[in-house]
C-alpha cells in the first residue's frame, strides 16, 4: 500500500492521558480505503481508548486523526458521523426502548436535512422512506423477523448484527467495530464474518478491535497491535504470530519452547488475550 | 354537566396537559421536579394580562405559553450540564424561586392572589387538552421524538449517531414549558382565581409521580398515570365513607376522617412502584400486546 493517494483515515502521534497515565503514547498508523484491518492487543492496551478518541467520545491530547485528509480530532462526535464516520461497542449499546427498525432508523439521522425532516410523522408518504430503506436493510441481512420488536427483547447475536446495521445507515465510509465477536457461539461468529465481509464489498472500510484470532484472521487482511499504549506491530495479518515482539507482549519472555507453544496458540486462535 | 363530576373532569384535562408538560423532557432524559412553577408563569402571566388588559382569549393562551416556555427555554440552557439527582434539585430550586418573586410582586397580588375575569367553562378546557394531547402524539412519531427517546435511552450513542443532544433536550423542555403555561391558563381561566400556593412543591411531585407510575416510554403513560392520581382519590373519598361500617365489623369503632384517602393513595402509589418500576404502560408491555412477540423471543432476552 503506497501512503497519501488513498488513505481514508489516518492517526499521527495520538496520545491520550487519564489523571497523568498515558494509556495511549504516540500512536500512528494509517487505513487505506476498503481495507479490513484489526487492531489487537492484551488487555489496557488502548484500543477502546483509540475508538473513543477517533470517534469523538474523547478529545486526545496530542497528534491528529484525518479522515480523508481533514483533522477530526477536536471536532464534535456528530460531526464526526457526519463525515462518514460510524461505531459499534464493545458492549451493545442499542436503545432497548427502542424497536428493531426505530434503532436501525437512529443511524439515519445525520443525513436528514433541515426542520422538515425532523418535525413531520415519519408515517406521512415522504417519511416512508426512512422506514422502507430500514427494513429493506434488515431484510437484507436476514434480520427482518421482528421488526416492531423492542431490541432488549432480542437475543444476544441478533443485537450484535442489528447494531452494525444501525452503524450502516449513516452510509460511513469507515466502521469501527469494538470487539464485535465478543460472546458470539461459534455458528453466530461465522455467520458475523460473512456479514462483515459483505459490508466490506460494498466499499466500506473496516477498523476492527478483537481477541477472538481465528477471527481476526479470517477477516482482516492487516492488523496493528498495541501494548501498553504503544504500537508493536503494524502489517499482514499473517505475520502477526510470528512476530517476537508481539509474542513478548502477549506472554511475556519465554523460553524458545515456550515462545513455539505460544506461536502455535496464537496460530490456533486458542489465545484470546484476555 | 354536573357541578362534581364536571369539576373532576377539568381537574383530570389541566393534570393531563401537565403530565405532558412533564413528560416531553422526561422522554428525553431529564427529571422535572418544577412542572408547577412554569403552570403558574402561565397561570399568572393569564391573570396579568387578563387584568391589566382588554386582550381576546385565545392570544391570552398563546402569550402564556409564550411566557412559561421562554422562562423554560432559559431555564434549559442553564441545566444543560447538571444530570441525575442534581438536575432534579435544580427544577427544585427553581420552582421555589418562582414562588418566591411571584409572593413579593405586587403587581401580581402578592400573597392575596390574583383574580382572573372571563369565564371559561369545562368545554374550551377539554378542547385544548384533546389538541394538547393530539399534538403530543403527533411530536412523539416525528423523527424528534425518536431522537428524544434514543437521547433517554443512551445520549453518548445519541450524539456519535448525529443526534444534537444539548438542542433536542432544550427543545423538550421549552415544549414542555410551553404546555405548562397553558395548562396554567386554563387553570386561570377556569376558576377564575389564581394563588401561588396551588402551585406548590407538593404539586410538582404529583406531575413527576404522574409521568413516572403512568410510564415515560410512550404518550399513553402520562394519560393514565393523571387519570390515576385525579380519579381514585376521588374513589378513596367515597370508599373511606363508607369504611366505618367496615371497621366497626373488626371491633374499631373511630370515626375516619376523608383526609385518610390520602394514606391509601400512597399505598396505592407504593404498591405500583414495586409491581411496575418503569411505569403502568411500557414498550416492551405494548409490544407484547400489539405485536404478539412469540414467548420464545422473549424468553431468550439475556446473553447466553
Amino acid at each position: 500500500m503506497t501512503a497519501g493517494a488513498d488513505v481514508i483515515l489516518s492517526l499521527r502521534g495520538v496520545t491520550k492521558a487519564f489523571a497523568g497515565l498515558k494509556v495511549v503514547t504516540d500512536v500512528g498508523f494509517e487505513v487505506p480505503r476498503g481495507q479490513r484491518m484489526a487492531l489487537i492487543g492484551p488487555n489496557g492496551a488502548g484500543k477502546t481508548t483509540i475508538f473513543n478518541l477517533i470517534s469523538g467520545v474523547f478529545r486526545l491530547d496530542e497528534g491528529a486523526i484525518l479522515l480523508q485528509g481533514a483533522d477530526i480530532a477536536r471536532r464534535p462526535a456528530g460531526e464526526r458521523a457526519a463525515m462518514g464516520l460510524a461505531r459499534s461497542f464493545q458492549n451493545i449499546r442499542l436503545m432497548p426502548h427502542l424497536s428493531v427498525v426505530e434503532n436501525v432508523m437512529v443511524g439515519q439521522h445525520v443525513r436528514t436535512r433541515g426542520l422538515v425532516d425532523l418535525l413531520t410523522p415519519l408515517w406521512l408518504p415522504r417519511n416512508r422512506i426512512w422506514a422502507e430503506e430500514a427494513e429493506a436493510r434488515l431484510r437484507a441481512f436476514g434480520l427482518d423477523t421482528y421488526p416492531n420488536v423492542v431490541t432488549a427483547n432480542l437475543p444476544y447475536g441478533i443485537r450484535k448484527k442489528i447494531e452494525v446495521v444501525r452503524a450502516l445507515m449513516s452510509r460511513p465510509k469507515v466502521l469501527l467495530l469494538d470487539e464485535p465477536a465478543a460472546g458470539l457461539n461459534p455458528a453466530e461468529t461465522s455467520s458475523l464474518r460473512d456479514f462483515l465481509m459483505e459490508v466490506a464489498a460494498e466499499g466500506v472500510t473496516l477498523l476492527v478491535v478483537e481477541h477472538d484470532m481465528a477471527f481476526v484472521r479470517s477477516l482482516c487482511e492487516r492488523t496493528v497491535v498495541l501494548n501498553f499504549g504503544r504500537k508493536i506491530y503494524d502489517g499482514p495479518t499473517a505475520g502477526v504470530q510470528d512476530d517476537p515482539g508481539v509474542l513478548e507482549a502477549y506472554l511475556g519472555r519465554r523460553s524458545a519452547k515456550g515462545k513455539d507453544a505460544a506461536a502455535a496458540a496464537l496460530a490456533e486462535g486458542s489465545i484470546h488475550a484476555s | 354537566m354536573s357541578g362534581y363530576l364536571g369539576g373532576v373532569l377539568v381537574i383530570l384535562c389541566i393534570n393531563v396537559v401537565l403530565a405532558y408538560a412533564v413528560f416531553l423532557p422526561v422522554a428525553a432524559g431529564q427529571l422535572n421536579l418544577g412542572g408547577a412553577a412554569f403552570q403558574a408563569v402561565g397561570a399568572y402571566a393569564t391573570g396579568y394580562l387578563a387584568t391589566n388588559y382588554d386582550l381576546p382569549v385565545p392570544l391570552v393562551f398563546v402569550a402564556s405559553g409564550i411566557a412559561s416556555g421562554l422562562i423554560a427555554f432559559v431555564f434549559a440552557l442553564s441545566i444543560l450540564r447538571t444530570r441525575s439527582v442534581y438536575l432534579v434539585l435544580a427544577t427544585f430550586a427553581f420552582s421555589e424561586f418562582v414562588s418566591g418573586v411571584i409572593v413579593n410582586v405586587p403587581a401580581l397580588g402578592g400573597s392575596m392572589g390574583l383574580p382572573v375575569p372571563p369565564h371559561l367553562g369545562s368545554t374550551v378546557v377539554v378542547a385544548v387538552t384533546a389538541a394538547t394531547t393530539v399534538v403530543v402524539l403527533l411530536l412523539m412519531q416525528t423523527r424528534f421524538g425518536m431522537a428524544m427517546r434514543a437521547i433517554h435511552d443512551d445520549d453518548t450513542v445519541a450524539d456519535l449517531m448525529g443526534i444534537g443532544v444539548r438542542r433536542t433536550r432544550v427543545a423538550a423542555f421549552t415544549v414542555g414549558g410551553v404546555l405548562a403555561g397553558i395548562a396554567g391558563a386554563l387553570y386561570a381561566f377556569y376558576f377564575n382565581f389564581v394563588d401561588i400556593s396551588n402551585f406548590g412543591a407538593d404539586s410538582s411531585i404529583y406531575l413527576l409521580l404522574f409521568v413516572l407510575l403512568g410510564g415515560t416510554q410512550t404518550i399513553w403513560g402520562p394519560l393514565i398515570g393523571a387519570a390515576f392520581f385525579t380519579v381514585v382519590p376521588e374513589l378513596f373519598r367515597n370508599a373511606v365513607a363508607e369504611l366505618p361500617a367496615v371497621t366497626h365489623l373488626f371491633g374499631f369503632s373511630g370515626q375516619l376522617d376523608t383526609s385518610w384517602r390520602f394514606v391509601f393513595l400512597g399505598v396505592a402509589t407504593v404498591v405500583m412502584m414495586v409491581v411496575r418500576p418503569e411505569g403502568v404502560v411500557t414498550r416492551i408491555g405494548l409490544g407484547r400486546l400489539l405485536h404478539r412477540t412469540p414467548a420464545s423471543v422473549s424468553e431468550r432476552s439475556q446473553p447466553a
